[in-house]
């Protein structure tokens, strides 16, 4: 019964969408009151309703309801709780589902805390994000319906995948839903404004935080799905320039992007048509994203072809949405005035080449992915874009941002003094360097890595140098008793572009590191000892285990350093019977920064054990980078200039200045 | 059943996407290794570059499907005879065709992928410049006095002076 009225409240979210995309406009356009303040209600009723769904679909998973093909598909009974919760979104119509809730959660948060919005901004936003739910909502009832039932229900179900029985799918997938969904709000943003023709500060102000919110989400999503890859897949990769890896870091590039110029448009009212137009790419990168992964054009152009429905679905969604956007840019982007000047040197001409890099990395990426599947679809010919021509394209690109970053930071808007900002990061270059020459003399190894942590080191003093030369203003010690008290003045916002862009240093620091790695690949018997890096690993013993679902057979091994037992761990093999599917789940020990990482085989026939070792210096900072990002971005979204207060205050203060009569 | 491909897993790992292959072993194993280390060296080198015929764009390096074993032990056969990287790659290309290289080669079907980046920053750039150059146009009219200011400016500083 819940499951029926789970389906309904979903037929019902959609019609409500419909509404919402057609009231709203139709009160903007008339200067009808009522009709745009039907909006947040509605959007706060769908979602409701969404939710509602997903609660129903949650339902049927944690009671096993086995009348339910989703469910049948992906569940188990003997499956722990979380991983029948996490499994509601670990197959495809669930997580269209989770798709379309974080699209309502989205629009209801606009209606709820954007009260200071102008009507008409607001009616306009949150019907173009009716328009995207009723698409979506459209495709999982046609295409993709979660709430179907079998006529005849098996006693048990098929069990989830094991590679997905896993913390990380709790946690991975909806972060990323959030980041990559979460940008629908900026391309809704845009949209209106677009729609309505009014592009100023204010707009920039109000599309800033849900940017950042996004961002931030998408940050740690992408992450984390990294570091679930990394300890489940038994190789220790991190990334693979994967094109499912890639439909995500797309959006985060054009994100990124959007970010630093919307700084821009706020503070200088430039860059405005720029502006609109990455707001519309990153969550069409979205889309395009999720037309990659759901459509499984991927797979092959022919298994696209051979089962289209949803596929093209999606397309027309896609050339729908992405196209629309585009008229719509193309109608008014002409009519914008320009906005503020600026020297060519100066934060806002920094901006711009941080904006041009971005989008050519964006470019890069989005052109290696498509480009077989383009090749193949008009040639036929087959070719393979991996790893090696990801990092001979998109490193180069990428290493000149990491060099302008500091001077960014320390160039003055309007008009900046590219000396004297390169003077003030004297500190950070001098540390750059000093850490490149100690890494060649003291560890040796590879010349990329040396080059690149000495870049990393100047990234991450040079972050704070800006905040240093404001926090501690004259010398000795009354600077040091003054810096305090100017820490609780400075914006916070000031702390966190400083923590993002030092956190993006210390991810770079890790890559930089992996380097000095070590691997060995070897066949051990219990007894049998390897050396890695440092330390010194005993393989003591392959024991079997019983888990809740499957049957494992762990490898006890201990780590010493110079005879001192340090930790052991237990890489594994699993069995699940549900599935008839093996998976190995790494053994990995954190020491200090740095990681020992070990997966091992089954048992062969002669009693030893295939296993793969790594040292891994420095390995945690590529994902401690990333949490520092974040850190940084929500100590900006703490930043009292992000609030909405602010731009209620600065919209008042442009309605009350002198207008021109109209 | 398990998973050959690490590739099929990062398709999970970030969308809930499966793709299976058959088969299980674990990517290069240790009976595989040359005696010889630069051998050794040149062979995990060019195998990080070969496609897995079985898996999503995973390298026969990382693959734990059979294939790439065989893959794996024919790139080492082949060095142990003495062949060159480049004598090896063009055998596998010849069998494969230009799918199983994960650097696609330079020619006339790839030259647009290759020289994306840089036409796409090229262009960029040139409108970038471009817009700084009207910008720049503005920013000096708005620097240099108009007659009519010049002399205000002129009142102002004598009044101030007096």
């Amino acid at each position: 019964m819940i499951v029926e009225t789970g389906h309904y409240a979903l037929v019902l979210a959609l019609a409500l969408a419909l509404v919402n995309s057609v009231l709203p406009i139709w009160g903007s356009v008339t200067g009808d009151r009522r009709l745009m303040a039907v909006a947040p209600s509605v959007a706060l009723m769908g979602f409701g309703l969404v939710a509602y769904a997903f609660f129903a679909l949650t339902y049927a998973h944690v009671a096993s309801d086995f009348s339910l093909a989703n469910v049948v598909e992906n569940s188990h009974s003997a499956k722990p709780l979380i991983y029948k919760i996490s499994g509601v979104w670990g197959n495809h119509e669930g997580s269209m589902l989770l798709w379309v809730l974080v699209l309502a959660l989205f629009a209801a948060a606009v209606a709820l805390f954007s009260s200071s919005m102008p009507d008409d901004l607001r009616a306009n936003v949150l019907a173009v994000q009716s328009w995207i739910a009723s698409a979506f909502l459209l495709f999982i009832l046609l295409t993709s319906n979660p709430f179907a039932r079998l006529a005849n229900a098996p006693a048990e179900g098929n069990d989830l995948n094991p590679l997905l029985q896993d913390p990380g799918l709790a946690i991975h997938p909806p972060l990323l839903y959030l980041g990559y969904v979460g940008l629908s709000i900026t391309y809704s943003f845009a949209a209106a404004a677009l729609i309505s023709g009014r592009i100023d500060a204010v707009f920039a102000r109000f599309v800033r935080p849900w940017t950042l919110l996004a961002w931030i989400c998408l940050t740690l999503g992408i992450a984390m799905g990294s570091y679930w890859a990394y300890y489940t897949l038994g190789w220790g990769g991190f990334w693979f320039w994967d094109p499912v890896e890639n439909a995500s870091l797309m959006p985060w590039l054009a994100a990124t992007a959007l970010l630093h110029c919307t700084a821009v448009m706020e503070k200088r009212e430039a860059l405005k048509i720029w502006t609109i137009f990455l707001a519309i790419l990153a969550f069409s990168l979205s889309l395009i994203g999720t037309f990659l992964v759901r459509s499984g054009v991927l797979t092959s152009v022919h298994a696209f072809a051979s089962d289209p429905q949803r596929g093209i679905f999606i397309l027309l969604i896609l050339v729908v949405f992405i196209g629309g956007s585009l008229a719509l840019f193309a109608w008014r982007a002409g009519g914008l005035k320009q906005g503020g000047l600026f020297a060519p040197v100066s934060r806002e001409g920094a901006l711009v080449l941080n904006n041009l890099l971005l989008t050519t990395c964006c470019a890069t990426v989005f052109i290696g992915t498509l480009y077989p599947l383009a090749l193949e679809a008009l040639t036929g010919e087959k070719i393979s874009v991996g790893p090696p021509f990801f990092n001979l394209t998109f490193a180069p690109l990428f290493a000149p941002l990491f060099v302008l970053m500091p001077i960014g930071q320390n160039l003055a808007w309007k008009r900046g003094d590219f000396f004297g900002a390169a003077q003030r990061l004297i500190v950070a270059i001098g540390a750059g360097l000093i850490a490149m020459l100690a890494l060649a003399a003291w560890r040796g190894g590879p010349v990329v890595s040396v080059v690149l942590s000495g870049l990393a080191i100047y990234v991450i003093v040079g972050s704070f140098a800006d905040l240093g030369r404001r926090l501690f203003v004259g010398g000795g010690a009354t600077a040091i008793m003054g810096a305090g008290q100017r820490a609780l003045r400075l914006p916070r916002q000031a702390f966190g572009t400083a923590f993002a862009h030092a956190g993006l240093g210390v991810t770079l620091l890790g890559l930089a590191a992996t380097g000095w790695g070590a691997e060995k690949i070897t066949a051990l018997r219990p007894g049998d000892e390897v050396e890695i890096g440092p330390y010194q690993l005993t393989f003591e013993s392959v024991q079997p285990r019983a888990g809740p679902n499957f049957a494992e057979r762990i490898g006890r091994t201990a780590i010493r350093s110079s005879g001192v037992l340090i930790a052991t761990i237990e890489p594994s093999t699993r069995f699940y019977p549900a599935r008839k599917m093996n998976r190995s789940e790494a053994g990995i020990a954190t020491i200090g920064l740095g990681q020992v990482y070990m997966s091992i085989a089954d048992v062969a026939a002669n009693g030893s054990v295939n296993a793969r070792v790594f040292w891994k210096p420095l390995v945690s900072l590529i994902w401690i980078g990333a949490l520092i990002m974040a850190f940084g971005g929500c100590l900006s979204l703490s930043d009292r200039g992000f609030r909405i207060g602010v731009a209620r205050r600065a919209a008042k203060a442009a309605a009350s200045s002198p207008q021109p009569a109209e | 059943m398990n998973f050959p491909c690490g590739r099929a897993f990062a398709a999970v790992a970030f969308f809930g996407l499966v793709l299976l292959a058959p088969r299980m072993a674990m990517a290069v194993q240790p009976d595989e290794i040359m005696a010889d280390a630069n051998l050794e060296a040149r062979a995990r080198h060019l195998s990080a570059e070969l496609r897995c015929m079985v898996c999503q764009n995973e390298s026969i390096d990382d693959s734990n499907a059979e294939l790439a074993r065989d893959l794996r032990i024919l790139v080492r056969e082949r060095l142990q005879a003495g062949d060159s990287d480049e004598a090896i790659r063009a055998f596998l290309i010849q069998r494969y065709g230009d799918f199983i290289l994960l650097r696609p080669p330079f020619k006339a079907t790839t030259w647009l992928l290759w020289g994306a980046p840089f036409l796409v920053l090229v262009v960029g750039a040139a409108g970038v410049i471009l817009a700084a150059r009207r910008r720049r146009t503005r920013f000096e009219d708005a620097r240099i006095l108009t007659d009519s200011e010049r002399a205000k400016l002129k009142t102002l500083l004598e009044e101030e002076g007096s």
